[in-house]
């Protein structure tokens, strides 16, 4: 039953093979007995589990269920679940029960979804690969000597092990797609402003964006469906009508044009992922796209350019954790000043600390336009390749990431080599574009990705595009040697 | 660009962080490998390029200056660290 995706688990509901009840025990009883292995949940909520299927199956007896009705889902620790714990996986957090959920908890739950608990993740989704948490790292479900990506690790990894259907994740520089790539799952960043930030434990505002991950693009539609739409407590919200994310899945792609652009397939790109997402574009030609070479000439300059506005607009929003009005404060304060300095020193890790430091100085007088300023520029330059090739194709494609999952430790004493690992995904961010990452093949045991990139609110496409290689390919079915279904 | 011990305690002091000083020298190194890796900014030539702050160059949504929040200070305050009568408890600031 556990390899069955939520459009499948929607159908046995339906036709009553089993209740909600039933599958979300089945569902916790296996992540009681495995999630040791892969540490992917943070909490279990059991008991506000088992209510939800409860009132669930009540519902749809009285014919009140719709699609997502009585499916167990999990969130990413950093949506604001109200009564249960919501960490950030910070010590700062260890002991913040939030009073309010997310809108996107709001709305999952309006939907009838059940809620499994909430999934580890880097701290404060500052982290490719989940080391950064403060309740040890999420485990890569193929190879556990691996890291299952970040900062998304939690959902990424508790997918692949099937220990949850679906889950909800964050992207700010590519933290739903390089984990579900990792992992061999499917994870869709949302253009910006698609779905409400309000709840979501803010890391760069202007970047951040939730969305779905899950095993298909199907799937990841059925959620979309729930989190996005307008929302007034999002300052930044998109103003736009409802859509129905997956009404377009069965469209046929004969005459898609696909570009793929260059500077992602150089020398720097592992071959064996190479090799993969080549043949998946292969696969799209079968399937009636034209392709071509496009370029995106300014892809080296996202790097420098993101690792000055995230940690500059981190180093805003973090300075709300000051051991006064919620989160860890430190013993026996001497004065107001230690218990800022002292609370945050050892509330925080070491990657938000460096993180915070760099916002800072880049923002600190005298600097903000050698740094600050200048991110800014780049950022409209790289918005404006990505505009011209859209102006001539549909989508992009390109790998997820230059390399598959790498051991645990191997990149966690160079924050530099860290930050490498998204040279492919945080340019979206920076150009507010919706990506998804789609499992397209292995290379030496583990998972690649395959990085489709559309036109601002083009979800319905890109989901489109991933649902059809999904009906030619069965990547998205692999599941990791050693997790028995 | 390069920090050192003093310039790192600052930034350090600025952003209210509370660093060891037995970790001053790895979070200098660390800063300083960050800071090599974002001056590869400083070649690019930016000259008139308008800065993006907004993805969709969107503009602050404005509402009607109208109460819309319910009082929720208990609820708000039971995950406060100090609390007494509604207000929060910090050391003393005025002497």
């Amino acid at each position: 039953m556990f390899d069955k995706t939520l459009a499948e688990l929607a159908q046995g509901l339906e036709r009553g093979d089993y209740s909600s009840t039933e599958l979300t025990q089945a569902y916790l009883q296996r992540i009681n007995a495995l999630d040791s292995q892969y540490n992917s949940f943070i909490t279990v909520t059991e008991e506000q589990a088992l209510a939800q299927a409860k009132a669930a199956d009540e519902a749809r007896a009285a014919g009140n269920g719709g699609a997502l009705c009585g499916l167990p889902i999990a969130h990413k620790d950093l949506f604001c679940t109200q009564g249960v714990r919501t960490s950030s996986a910070s010590k700062m957090l260890d002991n913040f029960v939030s009073p309010y959920d997310a809108t996107i908890v709001s709305r999952l739950k309006n939907a009838g979804t059940v809620t499994l608990g909430k999934l580890n993740m880097d701290e404060f989704a500052m982290g490719s690969s989940n080391e950064s948490s403060f309740y040890g790292p999420a485990r890569n479900p193929w190879n556990t000597d691996c890291v299952p990506g970040g900062s998304s690790g939690g959902s990424a990894a508790a997918v692949a092990a099937r220990l949850t259907p679906a889950a909800t994740g964050s992207d700010t520089g590519g933290s739903i797609r390089q984990p579900a790539a990792l992992c061999g799952i499917t994870g869709l960043k949302p253009t910006y402003g698609r779905v409400s930030r309000y709840g979501m434990i803010a890391f760069a505002s202007s970047l951040d964006q939730a969305g779905p991950m899950a095993q298909t693009a199907e799937d990841c539609g059925m959620i979309l469906n729930a989190m996005a739409g307008f929302d007034p407590m999002d300052s930044t919200s998109a103003e736009r009508d409802m859509e129905d994310y997956t009404a377009e899945l069965n469209q046929p792609l004969a005459g898609l044009k696909v570009g793929l652009p260059k500077e992602y397939f150089s020398d720097a790109l592992d071959a064996g992922v190479a090799e993969q997402v080549r043949n998946a574009v292969a696969e799209f030609e079968k399937l009636g796209a034209t392709v071509k070479e496009v370029s995106l000439p300014n892809t080296e300059l996202c790097i420098p350019a993101y690792y000055i506005l995230a940690p500059a607009e981190a180093s805003s929003n973090l300075s709300r954790f000051d051991g006064v009005r919620y989160g860890y404060r430190c013993e026996d304060p001497a004065d107001l000043e230690d218990l800022y300095k002292r609370s945050r020193g050892e509330g925080f890790g070491a990657e938000v600390k460096r993180r915070i430091m760099v916002g800072t100085y880049a923002l600190s007088a005298g600097y903000y336009d050698a740094y600050y300023n200048k991110a800014q520029q780049i950022r409209r330059m790289i918005q404006q390749d990505f505009v011209n090739v859209l102006n001539d194709v549909d989508v992009i494609m390109g790998p997820t990431t230059p390399q598959t999952a790498f051991k645990l430790g191997e990149k966690s004493s160079d924050p530099v080599s860290m930050y490498m690992e998204d040279i492919f995904t945080l340019s979206l961010n920076l150009a507010g574009l919706p990506g998804i990452s789609v499992p397209c093949g292995q290379s030496n045991g583990l998972p690649v990705g395959l990085q489709i990139i559309g036109n601002y609110f083009a979800e319905s496409k890109l989901l489109n595009v991933a649902h059809q290689f999904q009906q030619a390919t069965d990547w998205h079915k692999q599941i990791p040697a050693g997790v028995e279904v | 660009m390069s920090l050192d011990r003093s310039e790192v305690e600052q930034i350090a002091h600025l952003a209210r962080l509370q660093i060891d000083a037995a970790d001053i020298d790895s979070y200098s190194d660390s800063l300083n490998s960050i800071l090599n890796l974002v001056d590869q900014m400083q070649a690019t030539n930016t000259d008139g390029v308008e800065p993006l702050a907004h993805p969709l160059d969107a503009v602050q949504r404005l509402r009607a200056d109208e109460v819309s929040e319910v009082n929720q200070r208990e609820a708000l305050q039971a995950v406060a660290p100090a609390t007494e009568e509604g207000l929060f408890l910090v050391p003393k600031v005025i002497e």
